[in-house]
């Protein structure tokens, strides 16, 4: 994809998001789950959200979706949808543009179906909860849709539940769904996690073909960097709640700037990166915990270029056009070079 | 669905046979029949007549295929006490017996449902907590003790209800209240732990990711999948409040099937009762079944089993 596909400056972004924070309240303290992340995805783009386990990923995603369980707290200086503020939305107004306008595809296919309901019911009622149609014409989209995401005999799939159908099935099935009303941007929660790995490679493609075809946007998380590499036209990359570095994919692969994304990096084979036979990587240590404050580089533990400054917190540094850090080697103002 | 319909049946049927014998055995088991029917005073002669007459002298499995032919014609015998076939005493009675099961029951999924379902939205709340004191409570409380509390406070001392009778649906509503109150704890503890467990489900994730509004995430998608257990527990519950209504419909003076057994077990009137347990233990079996019938269309995967 080119670059071209970027939106200009002054244009609104689809979804923008400012200093979003989502705090757990534990017994032993306030998690602070996510921490002031801000990122920008323009009409059409791919944002790939990239991240270890635990680094807040899914809690970005369903704070946008205001799908955050009751005892989380999200704030945010802008949740924005299309110019629309989203924070203090009522949850009226939200239900109106989930599924409608974003839609959102769950990492666990097996179990995110209602066992009670058909497939057609499920799939008709995202359409007829949003728009003036009939059943007939819902149920005709249902069709046309799992045709479109490569299920055969489409109309007698309607007939059947989710206990009957493979997990593949019925990740093809939730996508199709997250169609239904053609929303302009889907956020995919580790979509091809779940399933097989031969099965994984045709989901994503799915996933890549129907977006272009749609001009959806799409926001992808993800901890797969062969996947990030293939699809993403923006990488944000998330280290303890924080978004440590972020730019175009090109480069975010070709020139890491982060010591986190350059472990990351060196921990898996990527196409065109890795040369054959090199050893991979590893990342000793563990994530800080992220209860209570955390006043410094959550990577300094872990990091083998940590100094002083690094105990202090430190600022996102933005670079060139599109390009942040967030790590005082990489301050054009201090950093040694 | 159809094996699965077959399945219960033969299931149904085997769980009835089985009851009749055990019921069968119980009763010859309990004491000497024949000494009961000829009545005080008798002579040995006597009640070696009564064997006679009524084929007590005979083997035990050749009395039961011979008394189960009969009960499966519709003849459970006469009753000592009153002289008139059994069947017509408890036909008379079962509409009135059947009535107050049916209002216990909606009485019972009427107040636990909604308060299971409100105790599950907001766990751990004020409200929550108050559901649970009056679980605690109903359970903790004798029916029959409730029963009279109830009498005095609406009928004595309110005057708002009659406290004796079937006049009215009026006389029903006490003796609905005292019979399924006792019901109400249990199911909704359990409406309130299939709904906690059942919202924190990824497909009620989903179901609000679609933009479906609260009201049908809960009623359609949540509540259907948690009330399964609830409707098992609500048949078996259902044949509590019969054996239940024996000592209630006495305190109410209901002329039901529970009277009729509390009267008939006073007078030793057995063939009396082996009609009413037998007739109690089917309405269970047929409710079971109805239940299992019910799931099954409340869940697709219940069918294949």
């Amino acid at each position: 994809m080119s670059g071209g596909m970027s939106p200009g400056m002054g244009e609104t972004p689809l979804l923008a998001v400012e200093d979003l924070r989502v705090d757990l309240p534990l017994e032993q303290g306030t998690l602070h789950a996510v921490r002031g992340l801000s990122f920008e995805v323009g009409r059409g783009e791919t944002l790939c959200l990239v991240g270890e386990s635990g680094c807040g990923k899914s809690l970005t995603s369903l704070a946008v979706m205001g799908l955050l369980p009751r005892r989380a707290k999200r704030s945010a200086r802008r949740l924005s949808f299309d110019g629309q503020e989203l924070l203090g939305l009522s949850e009226r107004r939200m239900a109106a543009l989930r599924g409608n306008r974003l839609a959102m595809i769950f990492q666990e296919p097996m179990t995110s179906l209602n066992p009670a309901y058909s497939i057609g019911d499920q799939l008709e009622e995202a359409l007829l909860c949003h728009r003036r149609v009939g059943r007939r014409q819902a149920r005709e989209r249902a069709v046309h849709l799992l045709e479109r995401v490569g299920i055969t005999a489409a109309g007698r799939r309607l007939g059947q539940y989710p206990h009957q159908l493979s997990g593949g099935l019925r990740q093809r099935i939730m996508i199709a769904m997250a169609l239904m009303c053609g929303p302009e941007l889907i956020i995919a929660d580790e979509p091809t996690t779940a399933l097989d790995v031969t099965i994984q490679a045709q989901i994503l493609h799915l996933l890549l073909e129907l977006k272009r075809e749609m001009g959806l946007a799409l926001v992808l998380i993800t901890h797969d960097l062969g996947v990030v590499a293939r699809v993403a036209d923006k990488v944000a990359v998330m280290y303890a709640g924080e978004i440590v570095e972020s730019g175009s994919a090109v480069e975010i692969f070709g020139n890491p700037r982060h010591p986190y994304t350059r472990g990351l990096l060196s921990c898996v084979p990527v196409p065109g990166r890795t040369r054959p036979g090199e050893p991979l990587g590893s990342i000793p240590g563990i994530v800080p915990s992220l209860v209570g404050s955390l006043e410094e580089c959550g990577f300094r533990e872990r990091c083998a270029l940590a100094q002083a400054a690094c105990r202090r917190p430190v600022p996102l540094h933005r670079l060139e056009a599109g390009r942040a850090v967030r790590c005082v080697l990489a301050d054009p103002a201090g950093a040694p070079a | 669905m159809l094996g699965f319909l077959v399945k219960r049946l033969a299931l149904a049927l085997l769980v009835a046979v089985t009851v009749s014998v055990v019921g069968f055995v119980l009763l010859r088991a309990s004491g000497d029949i024949a000494v009961a029917i000829a009545g005080e005073g008798a002579t040995e002669t006597d009640i070696q007549a009564v064997r006679q007459q009524y084929g007590f002298d005979r083997p035990l499995p050749v009395q039961y295929v011979e008394w189960l032919g009969k009960t499966l014609s519709g003849d459970l015998g006469r009753s000592v006490y009153f002289n008139v076939p059994v069947a017509q005493l408890i036909a008379e009675r079962l509409p009135v017996t059947l009535l107050l099961g049916a209002l216990s029951l909606v009485f019972a999924l009427a107040l636990s449902i909604p308060l299971g379902v409100v105790a599950a939205l907001r766990p751990n709340s004020l409200l929550d907590h108050a559901a649970l004191w009056l679980a605690v409570f109903g359970q903790a409380m004798p029916s029959f003790w409730f029963a009279l509390l109830l009498i005095l406070v609406l009928g004595v001392w309110g005057r708002l209800l009659p406290i004796s009778g079937t006049g009215s649906l009026l006389n029903y509503v006490m003796p609905a209240i005292a019979l399924g109150y006792y019901a109400t704890p249990a199911i909704m503890r359990l409406t309130r732990a299939g709904m906690v467990e059942v919202l924190g489900s990824d497909y009620i994730r989903t179901a609000r990711a679609k933009g479906l509004r609260t009201g049908k995430v809960l009623f359609k998608h949540a509540l259907r999948n948690a009330v399964i257990p609830v409707v098992s527990l609500a048949a078996v519950q259902f044949g509590f409040m019969l054996s239940g209504s024996i000592v209630i419909e006495s305190i109410f003076a209901l002329p039901g099937v529970g009277q009729l057994a509390w009267i008939s077990l006073q007078r030793s009137d057995f063939t009396v009762v082996q009609g009413i347990v037998l007739m109690l233990s089917v309405i269970y079996i047929l409710l079971a079944l109805l239940a299992d019938l019910f799931n099954a269309w409340l869940d697709p995967r219940i069918r294949v089993a």
